[in-house]
């Protein structure tokens, strides 16, 4: 890139509430007939800016495939996803990206696939179940286990149980507290995999959540018999500039935007859970 | 980054007297030049109109939180050390507009990049740490991860005239690291300051053009020996170093020692240290007001690990007190950027030691924390 890195104009064609506190802004690019749509890999990013206020990175939930326009889940926490969460059909934002390296795909074919994630983490992932419930006879098995601390802020409820009945698919949902009406499991998303058959000779495993979480599926993992070089961790840090120049996304020597999100196990096993780091 | 011999610099005698002859070559050329300056009580680069405007006997005094501008009657006009800018600001400005944005009439967003500021400058002054500092910054905003155009503009208009360092502050360390004090790369023109004048020697094919309008007389083996002698003596001169060029292990296994929550009780969490650090390059993205109706602006500034809202994540810090901070910038800096950059981040300016209000001593802090050799 030798030219500034200057947001495009994006129109906002749907935006779907999720939660009290989640939506989904279905965004589309102003120039799309001239320039390429939105290529991205699961798990990348892109940078969102919110006109007058800011910007700030988001995930990329939807799939690749659908070329005219690209989902970002958001959960209103400061003040741009606040601004973000007013917007409505028809204002406009500015996005730079896609940015990092994304899930490892090409890699995970012919293979399992294990989707194990905590909180809004589901949203780095979400993109591949898209992925790969389109493209079925290329994967094996598909097993997502998501957990959230209050049964009420599992979104995509109906998704969840649709994604359950797809084929070679199985899905397990857990609730630190959970409400009456909940179907899923009382306790932590990690203690889901003891419900879950695993070949480790064929299963790639991508986590997503809180680090402490991926600490403990991790050691769960490896003990299950699953090389290092079969999980993957998507990691999250204030991230600014998009480029592995600004400096605020770093993990060690890591810099979170350009070496991930999506990091091997081995790459960042050093620094995984050191506070402070 | 050995210096770069005597006879290898074959270098040419100026003599004082004849130093304008330099400005017109450069004023020539159309770089307006730097030189030292007095300014808010401390030396820094502003513009010189000629010669003239060199002040003789410009010094300094410095320790650990405390500097201290020294006159003398002395000839020379490069007897101080390094004072709080360095080269970064003039690459890297504190404050910069990166694009504005406005909405047109059909409500699209219309981005434009902002021209990069970029006049021709020389730099009559740089250190040999500046300019091992300045090769870093290169790496990192002209590498092929983060490629800067502004950056790139401002580097490509800088013309660099080194000058050796004839003495060392109190806080000067750059032997330990291997940068200084004697110039050793990345100068255009390279001088050594003597009484009568200046050994003078191209550094590049611009500096071999300046020194081509020069009227240099054939050096003396007096003045040969003299320049020689008095960087070896500013460098036997030190007395700090870092106690290892390579770091990284030994921090990186050094993570929760005692030594970070000693120093979080002195550190004021400031960020002084990594404002006058010549590497230090994070930076912050914001968005303002822009001039014209419904215009944006985004605006990048400097930004230290030292702000609590620097590792800023889900409405709280990653880094959640000082000591994890100062840990994060000694860390990043002597041990990150071996992976980063293949080298450290420290240039032995001293400059973080001098400019910290709580007088904390970076190489008094490493050596605590990895005993005296590291993993050299």
């Amino acid at each position: 890139m030798t030219r500034p890195d200057l947001p495009r104009s994006a129109r906002v064609d749907q935006r779907v509430v999720e939660s009290p506190t989640i939506f989904t802004l279905r965004l589309a690019f102003d120039d799309a007939a001239s320039d390429a749509p939105c290529a991205f890999v699961p798990g990348q990013f892109n940078m969102v800016w919110l006109p007058g206020v800011g910007e700030v990175a988001l995930s990329i939930v939807s799939d690749p495939a659908d070329e005219h326009f690209f989902d970002h889940t958001v959960r209103r926490v400061g003040r741009v996803t606040t601004g973000l969460d007013r917007l409505r059909p028809g204002d406009r934002v500015g996005v730079r990206g896609p940015f990092g390296h994304g899930w490892p795909l090409a890699r995970a074919e012919g293979n399992d696939l294990l989707l194990l994630t905590g909180g809004l983490g589901c949203a780095c992932v979400v993109s591949v179940i898209r992925y790969v419930l389109r493209r079925r006879q290329r994967f094996g098995r598909l097993v997502i286990l998501q957990g959230v601390r209050h049964a009420e802020d599992l979104i995509w409820r109906p998704q969840y149980e649709a994604w359950g009945r797809a084929p070679g698919t199985q899905v397990l949902l857990a609730a630190d507290a959970a409400t009456r009406d909940w179907h899923g499991a009382h306790g932590v998303v990690v203690d889901l995999l003891d419900r879950v058959r695993l070949d480790p000779r064929r299963t790639i495993a991508m986590l997503c959540g809180p680090e402490l979480m991926l600490i403990a599926a991790i050691a769960v993992l490896r003990g299950r018999g699953l090389p290092d070089d079969a999980l993957w961790l998507s990691l999250e840090r204030n991230m600014q500039c998009g480029h592995g120049r600004c400096g605020h996304c770093q993990i060690g020597p890591l810099r979170v935007c350009t070496d991930g999100p999506v990091f091997s196990y081995a790459a960042v096993a050093d620094h995984l859970g050191v506070h402070g780091v | 980054m050995a210096p770069v011999p005597m006879p290898l610099r074959n270098p040419g005698f100026l003599p004082r007297h004849a130093f304008q002859a330099l400005f017109d070559a450069l004023h020539r050329r159309g770089w307006r030049v730097l030189g030292p300056a007095v300014g808010e009580r401390v030396v820094h680069f502003a513009e010189l109109a000629s010669a003239a405007d060199l002040q003789s006997g410009l010094g300094d005094v410095q320790s650990p939180g405390r500097y201290r501008l020294g006159l003398s009657d002395g000839p020379r006009w490069f007897d101080w050390t390094v004072g709080p800018d360095g080269l970064k600001p003039l690459v890297f400005p504190p404050r910069e507009v990166l694009w504005r944005a406005a909405p047109a009439a059909d409500g699209r967003l219309h981005f434009t990049a902002e021209p990069p500021d970029a006049p021709r400058l020389a730099v009559l002054g740089a250190r040999a740490c500046d300019l091992a500092g300045l090769a870093l910054l290169d790496r990192h905003f002209l590498g092929d991860v983060a490629f800067d155009p502004g950056y790139a503009a401002r580097r490509a208009a800088l013309f660099l005239i080194g000058v050796d360092c004839n003495r060392s502050g109190a806080t000067c360390f750059c032997a330990s690291t291997g940068d200084g004090p004697a110039l050793a790369d990345g100068y255009d023109l390279g001088l050594a300051e003597l009484d009568d004048g200046f050994l003078a020697w191209p550094g590049t094919a611009a500096g071999e053009a300046v020194v081509a309008d020069l009227p240099l007389t054939e050096a003396s083996p007096t003045h040969l020996g003299a320049a020689a002698e008095a960087t070896r003596g500013a460098a036997a001169a030190q007395r700090r170093a870092l106690p290892s060029r390579r770091l990284a292990s030994a921090l990186y296994g050094a993570m929760h020692h005692d030594r970070w929550a000693a120093v979080a009780a002195r550190c004021l969490g400031c960020g002084n240290c990594a404002m006058v650090c010549p590497t230090c390059f994070c930076h912050g993205h914001c968005t303002e007001d822009g001039a014209g109706a419904g215009e944006a602006i985004q605006v990048r500034e400097w930004d230290t690990c030292f702000d609590p809202a620097h590792s800023r994540l889900h409405g709280a810090s990653v880094r959640d007190g000082v000591a994890v901070r100062y840990r994060q910038w000694v860390t990043h800096k002597l041990a990150g950027w071996h992976a980063q950059f293949g080298r450290s981040g420290c240039v032995g300016c001293g400059r973080c030691v001098t400019w910290c209000p709580a007088a904390i001593d970076l190489t008094a802090e490493v050596a605590a924390i990895v005993g005296e050799t590291g993993d050299d």
